[in-house]
């Protein structure tokens, strides 16, 4: 996925390092120091548990991440470094949502969330809470079509993302 | 079983660790009395961790091996910093093991606490937060693999104070395993055979050989490719030494100080050939403005530095002895007589100038250079400090091999060459050791003058006294319309007396007509030596790059 605004791009890297402490600190800060802002981050272990998998969302000019990248690669702790902005990718982050649903608006609540296909996984008296996976667009679309009940708490994972087909 | 101290020393041994450079304290004294037991491994106690961590840095210069220092957690850990990050700058490789809080302790602000694994991490090549006695062979192991392969630099071991106490099981590790580590030593063979067509195309190719030829140590190779192909020779200053000064194809010290003939060569080169080297901004000048009739062919062992600071044509990752032998292997020879007579002339036409003596007696520091010169022999090794002496040292000083020139390019680092004259003199106990410094710098590596007299090393420290901090001055000169803030010494310790304090034979000249006589005398005398040159304020380093400038912009040449 790509979005071009400002002659910078947004990159996803997907970083595959060792699974020890410090090693998430070290690769984020090769981002801080240059100022760029992480935008989302996703790490968890791989098939192989002493390996983890850093995805990032970072955006900024593309000779600087072709940089940062090349640092990456240098550490020790980085075993492997791919940039698949150009990639066919699925890309999925989860969101869960706390939103205003008094019972005059529950039902119309209900109907979006069906619309997106995704779910309510929690009921209050005044409240429902809407867990929610998909890629970028469809997790924004969902957030606006919400909004006007009036949004309560929102949290959303960073984006992961993995090369469709053979690679 | 086994304690952890001793583990660690096992393990130093088994590196062929021969000298550590250290400073002890409470979290490391299980590491220090382990140390006390072991004969063949020659502790010198250092007088400031940041004298440690340089001495490590000469060390490591001038023998081709990894220097080790070692401090206490907390003042001790931080005192080592700019040490490592000089050594990081200059691609220097060194160990420094620091003492920690026990790791029960770690994270609680105990007493002498500091997360030097965080500090450290934007400067370290690697470095370790040690768990488990049972890990500290492999880590060893692992930190001095990472040191010196692929781009040398520094690596740290912070090791809590319960894990230097604890018994463990002294587990063989035979081979590194590092799986996100595998330097590319072979260039590319399609690269390979681009450059040899750009080198047999070239009219005027121009190498430059830049730190990593010191730490390749491949200077047969460099010099068989100049002559073969008729390639004249520029160097960086951490290049110094890859090439004889007075070898017909040398052109001397390139970039921002350099001299005026190497950065007009490169000005008019076609082809300039990088050899490890980083592109660094007192190397380009206004990197736009650079080498502008040129095909860049950048050849590193990191690939990350390939158009980092600079574009390149063809780009050649690989280990410069291995790469330099595939490339003499294919290379026709060639004369490109044009071009060398051209370079001649470059050569003839921008001969360096002193300055206007005033007086008949005034010293002008290329005089001292001159006369250091002529009692030099290619054994000598010469550090420096940082500042306009260094600038004249790099430009004229003649050490022709590597490892004998050791400055500290990257940092910049004032008070870097007493400590690293000491790291050398241990190194090479039977060359010479100069250090070339100046008032401003003298008086920050001064306590390692200390450590030199303990150990009775006899250093050769010329110490260009010009009242100022001159390199600054110089700045404010250009920059600041000759305004001089907090450059100039209105006061300053007596030297001479200082001197002769750490046991040194103390000489001080201020007059030209004695220079001769009284170096004749420094360089002869067997200890310690302190020679004090006293010249004027107002000389200054020419020529000169001025900020925005390409290098053949140059001011006073
Ligand atoms: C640790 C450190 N602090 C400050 C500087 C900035 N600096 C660069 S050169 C210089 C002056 C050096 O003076 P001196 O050692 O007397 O040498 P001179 O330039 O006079 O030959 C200073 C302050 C530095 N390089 N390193």
């Amino acid at each position: 996925m790509r979005c071009w605004g400002g002659g910078k791009v947004k990159h996803t890297l997907a970083v595959l390092v060792e699974n020890r402490p410090g090693v998430l600190s070290h690769v984020a800060g090769l981002f801080s120091r240059r100022g760029y802002n992480i935008e989302s981050l996703a790490v968890g272990e791989t098939d192989d548990p002493s390996v983890s998998r850093i995805t990032l969302v970072v955006e900024g000019d593309a000779k600087i991440i072709e940089q940062v990248s090349k640092q990456l690669n240098k550490q020790v702790e980085v075993i492997k470094v791919n940039d698949i902005t150009e990639e066919e990718t699925v890309d999925r982050q989860l969101l869960l949502l706390k939103v205003n649903a008094d019972i005059a608006v529950r039902q119309e609540i209900m109907q979006i969330v069906e619309i997106f296909r995704c779910r309510i996984v929690d009921i209050g008296r005044r409240s429902l809470i809407v867990e929610a996976t998909g890629d970028d667009a469809k997790i924004q679309a969902i957030i606006k079509s919400l909004q006007s009940f009036g949004i309560m708490e929102l949290v959303r994972t960073g984006r992961v993302s993995i090369v469709r087909g053979q690679k | 079983m086994q304690l952890g101290a001793e583990i660690l020393i096992e393990s130093l041994r088994k590196e062929n660790v021969r000298v550590i450079f250290g400073y002890p304290g409470g979290a490391a004294l299980k590491i220090f009395d382990a140390l006390k037991d072991a004969a063949d491994i020659r502790t010198i106690l250092v007088r400031h961790e940041q004298g440690a961590a340089h001495a490590a840095n000469g060390y490591a210069r001038a023998s081709g091996k990894v220097g080790v220092c070692m401090a206490t957690s907390g003042p001790g850990a931080t005192n080592l910093v700019t040490g490592i990050a000089t050594a990081y700058m200059d691609s220097i490789p060194i160990v420094a093991i620091t003492g920690q809080v026990a790791t029960s302790m770690v994270g609680t602000d105990a007493f002498q606490e500091v997360d030097i694994t965080g500090i450290t991490d934007p400067i370290v090549k690697h470095n370790y937060l040690v768990q488990e006695a049972g890990d500290i062979l492999r880590i060893i192991k692992e930190a001095f693999y990472i040191a010196q392969s692929g781009r040398p630099g520094p690596v740290l071991i912070d090791i809590p104070q319960d894990v230097t106490a604890a018994m463990a099981e002294n587990i063989d590790c035979k081979k590194v395993d590092l799986r996100g580590y595998k330097p590319n030593i072979t260039g590319h063979i399609r690269q390979i055979k681009q450059v040899i067509e750009l080198i047999e195309k070239a009219e005027r190719p121009l190498i430059c050989a830049g730190g990593g030829m010191n730490s390749a140590r491949a200077t047969e190779e460099l010099l068989y490719m100049a002559e073969n192909a008729g390639i004249p020779v520029t160097t960086t200053m951490m290049g110094r030494g890859s090439i004889s000064q007075d070898h017909p194809l040398a052109l001397g010290m390139l970039g921002t100080y350099g001299l005026a003939a190497a950065n007009m060569a490169v000005q008019a080169c076609d082809l300039f050939i990088a050899l490890g080297m980083r592109f660094g901004d007192r190397v380009t000048g206004a990197t736009a403005k650079f080498a502008p009739h040129a095909k860049i062919v950048h050849i590193d062992i990191d690939a990350a530095e390939i158009g980092k600071n600079m574009r390149v044509d063809v780009p050649l990752v690989g280990d410069l002895k291995v790469v330099l032998g595939q490339l003499n292997k294919r290379l026709q020879s060639k004369e490109n007589l044009s071009w060398r007579t051209e370079i001649a002339e470059i050569k003839a036409k921008y001969r360096a100038k002193k300055m206007e003596a005033e007086a008949e007696e005034e010293i002008s520091v290329a005089d001292v250079i001159e006369n250091l010169n002529k009692g030099l022999t290619n054994d000598c090794i010469v550090t420096t400090d940082v500042g306009q002496h260094q600038i004249w040292a790099a430009q004229k000083i003649k050490t022709n091999l590597p490892g004998k020139f050791i400055s500290s390019g990257g940092l910049g680092t004032m008070g870097y060459g007493i400590p690293a004259a000491v790291g050398a003199q241990v190194a090479c106990p039977d060359c010479n050791v100069y250090v070339i410094t100046g008032d401003g710098s003298f008086q920050m590596g001064m306590p390692e003058l200390g450590t030199a007299l303990e150990q009775g090393l006899p250093l050769k420290i010329v110490l260009i006294n010009n009242q100022t901090l001159g390199m600054v001055k110089q700045l404010q000169d250009h920059y600041c319309q000759g305004r001089y803030s907090s450059t100039e010494f209105s006061k300053s310790p007596d030297f001479h007396h200082l001197a002769l304090a750490f046991g040194a034979l103390s000489l001080r000249v201020a007059k030209r007509q004695e220079l001769a006589a009284k170096m004749e005398e420094f360089v002869q005398h067997r200890g310690m030596a302190i020679m004090e040159v006293v010249v004027p304020a107002r000389e200054n380093v020419y020529p000169i790059v001025l900020a925005g400038s390409g290098l053949d912009e140059m001011v006073g040449t």
